[in-house]
């Protein structure tokens, strides 16, 4: 149980960044360490204890093994979180190249 | 098994990396090359709109079969609600690619525009088609991500601030969505929409969910611009290049967002009524408020944006009521009327929505200019344009014999049937103030006095511009036709059955 808490107080940790930095780059962070908390989340749900690697093997059919699937989703869930982070670095680099400055309270000509 | 299916898919995934290779090479091979790749989708998803009717086909990729009567495979689905939305998407998404071969031409690589477009157009219909939750993410994210640089795609400030905001905004739309998935997949250990529903319809934990339920809400939700999320839709939506800003105000908020809210909440949760009520009153929040928002803009695009949200809260108005309805039990009939309504208007909004941005595309084209109050007269020099945007600036305010009148006929019938009267009565009041905000729009644009139309470079937008105006301004007109009851059977009723029928849809698809 702990750390599905754990995991939970991760998620909240980059709530917190991304309402409250002033940094794009830390906000780009802060995104990443929610993704990081939902992986977190799925390979703990596929967890089960005393668990093996999922291989079968023929010899003894009754041993337990871990869930396989949500490992399979984290695997593709990490190249899509690859894709989003760096399209994300991709724009704050052209921000930062236009605006010359990484601070989100200087870049606001988008209002109302 | 039906063939069809994973072309809708296959072939703009095939398209965009051709694109990539292709218009490296070849001058100009890559708006030929989207534009017919748009077109056969178009013509595919209209065969299956006209044969799917009451059917529902599955296909199974890979040709896992079921074990057990337990679904193991990726299933991908088209029903009669899929249908509607492939046809939506591939019509728009065939008329904007041409709209964009002229357009374009302010902007430098060109290859890589419609590479992402074509992407856009695999995610949004993998969207539509897939009866799996996760795959709905993997394919919500294949579109989004390829919005995100279509938005940046002009690389200056606005556009890359839009970006940003609508990145962040759209990342934690994408964990929330993840962790409802998780927090389902937990409890039911399977991802088969289908099979979902069979799990929970054997018991489930009320509290639980809810829980899941309102973070599915929450995260589709910010997809969709619903109002307490909306606050990336009118930045992204203006700074986008036009023919994008069609697709995604016409479109992708549509098929990434209330698609799978109103998929995922008929025909995977059993509706509780206080869900029900909750989505309502979000629908008439971002009606009103989104209303009340556009009336004070002066950029084209960004009125045009807050549009977008209070025209989708009409939907999402009476797909809430008809929820409501289903929940109680009573009054079925009511109920498949107020969903049918909120359909009707979704297919309306996607046509008249992206013809008026495309309308304020040209604007912008000819005059180099979004604000309003710079423009003046335009009607004479550009009679295509104004005449278009008059029809979609009638329909969008519900003007008879326009589509949007009948569409919120509908609604504002089911509501009140419904005995929803204030609902009623603040539908045709929005109604009311959208038809003033578009009369200050035709007024400012088209028809006062100022010297830009001394200016005698302003003409008409290059063929390709009006070739996909001047359609889209004749879907306006014949979608009405849709209100009349035997089309209707045809096309929206099969939509609704699927859609109230508690057990059609995963009955079905794990029988297969």
């Amino acid at each position: 149980m702990i750390a599905y808490i754990m995991c939970f107080i991760l998620f909240l940790v980059g709530l917190y960044g991304v309402i409250t930095r002033r940094n794009l780059v830390k906000i780009a962070v802060s995104l990443s360490i929610m993704e990081i908390s939902t992986f977190l989340f799925f390979a703990l749900i596929g967890y089960i204890d005393g668990g093996i690697a999922p291989i079968v093997d023929p010899a003894d059919p009754a041993k337990t093994y871990v869930d396989p699937l949500p490992q399979a989703l984290i695997l593709t869930a990490i190249v899509i979180g690859l894709a989003t982070t760096a399209m994300l670095m991709a724009v704050i680099i052209r921000l930062y190249r236009k605006y010359g400055t990484f601070d989100i309270r200087e870049i606001k000509k988008l209002r109302g | 098994m039906n063939p069809l299916i994973p072309l809708f898919v296959v072939t703009p995934l095939v398209g965009a990396f051709l694109i990539m290779i292709t218009g490296r090479f070849i001058k100009e091979s890559d708006k030929y090359l989207t534009s017919f790749v748009l077109l056969f989708l178009v013509f595919i998803s209209f065969y299956s709109l006209l044969t799917t009717g009451e059917n529902l086909s599955v296909y199974k990729v890979g040709g896992w079969e079921p074990i057990n009567k337990v679904p193991i495979g990726i299933y991908m689905v088209m029903d009669g609600f899929t249908s509607i939305f492939v046809c939506i998407i591939n019509l728009i998404g065939f008329l904007s690619a041409f709209y964009s071969s002229s357009y374009i031409k302010r902007y430098t690589a060109g290859n890589y525009f419609y590479a992402l477009f074509c992407l856009m157009i695999a995610g949004m219909n993998g969207v539509v088609l897939s009866g799996d939750l996760f795959n709905i993410f993997v394919f919500l994210e294949i579109s989004v991500i390829s919005s995100y640089a279509l938005v940046a795609f002009g690389v200056e400030k606005n556009e890359l601030e839009a970006s940003f905001k609508y990145q962040v905004l759209g990342g934690l739309a994408s964990f929330l969505i993840l962790f409802g998935i998780g927090f389902i997949y937990w409890k039911t250990k399977t991802l088969n929409i289908a099979d979902i529903k069979e799990v929970f319809n054997a018991g489930y934990d009320k509290s639980y969910y809810l829980f899941v339920q309102i973070l599915i809400l929450s995260g589709f939700g910010l997809k969709a611009a619903i109002i307490p999320f909306h606050a990336w839709l009118p930045d992204a939506h203006s700074s986008a290049p036009s023919p994008i800003s069609a697709m995604l105000s016409g479109v992708l908020i549509k098929a990434v967002g209330i698609y799978v809210i109103i998929r995922l909440f008929f025909n995977m949760f059993a509706v509780s009524e206080g869900m029900a009520i909750l989505i309502t009153t979000l629908g008439t929040l971002s009606m009103v408020i989104g209303v009340f928002l556009a009336i004070g803009q002066w950029d084209i695009k960004r009125l045009l944006a807050y549009h977008s949200i209070s025209q989708m809260g009409y939907v999402v108005l009476s797909v809430g009521i008809g929820m409501t309805l289903v929940s109680r039990g009573a009054n079925q009939e009511v109920a498949s009327l107020a969903i049918a309504g909120g359909i009707f208007h979704l297919i309306n909004h996607a046509a008249f929505k992206g013809l008026l941005f495309l309308n304020a595309g040209a604007i912008e084209y000819t005059i180099g200019t979004r604000d309003l109050k710079e423009m003046g007269g335009l009607a004479k020099s550009m009679p295509v344009t104004s005449a278009t945007s008059f029809i979609a600036s009638m329909s969008i305010s519900g003007i008879p014999p326009f589509n949007g009148f009948f569409s919120k006929l509908i609604i504002i019938i089911a509501a009140i049937m419904a005995k929803f009267y204030l609902l009623a009565a603040l539908a045709v009041i929005v109604s009311i103030i959208t038809l003033a905000s578009f009369l200050k729009f035709q007024r400012y644009a088209f028809y006062s006095k100022s010297d830009v139309m001394k200016n005698p470079q302003i003409k008409e937008v290059p063929f390709p511009m009006v070739f996909s105006m001047v359609i889209l301004s004749i879907i306006c007109v014949l979608l009405s036709l849709l209100a009349i009851p035997d089309i209707r059977d045809a096309i929206l009723t099969p939509a609704v059955n699927i859609l109230t029928d508690p057990i059609k849809y995963s009955s079905i698809i794990i029988g297969q």
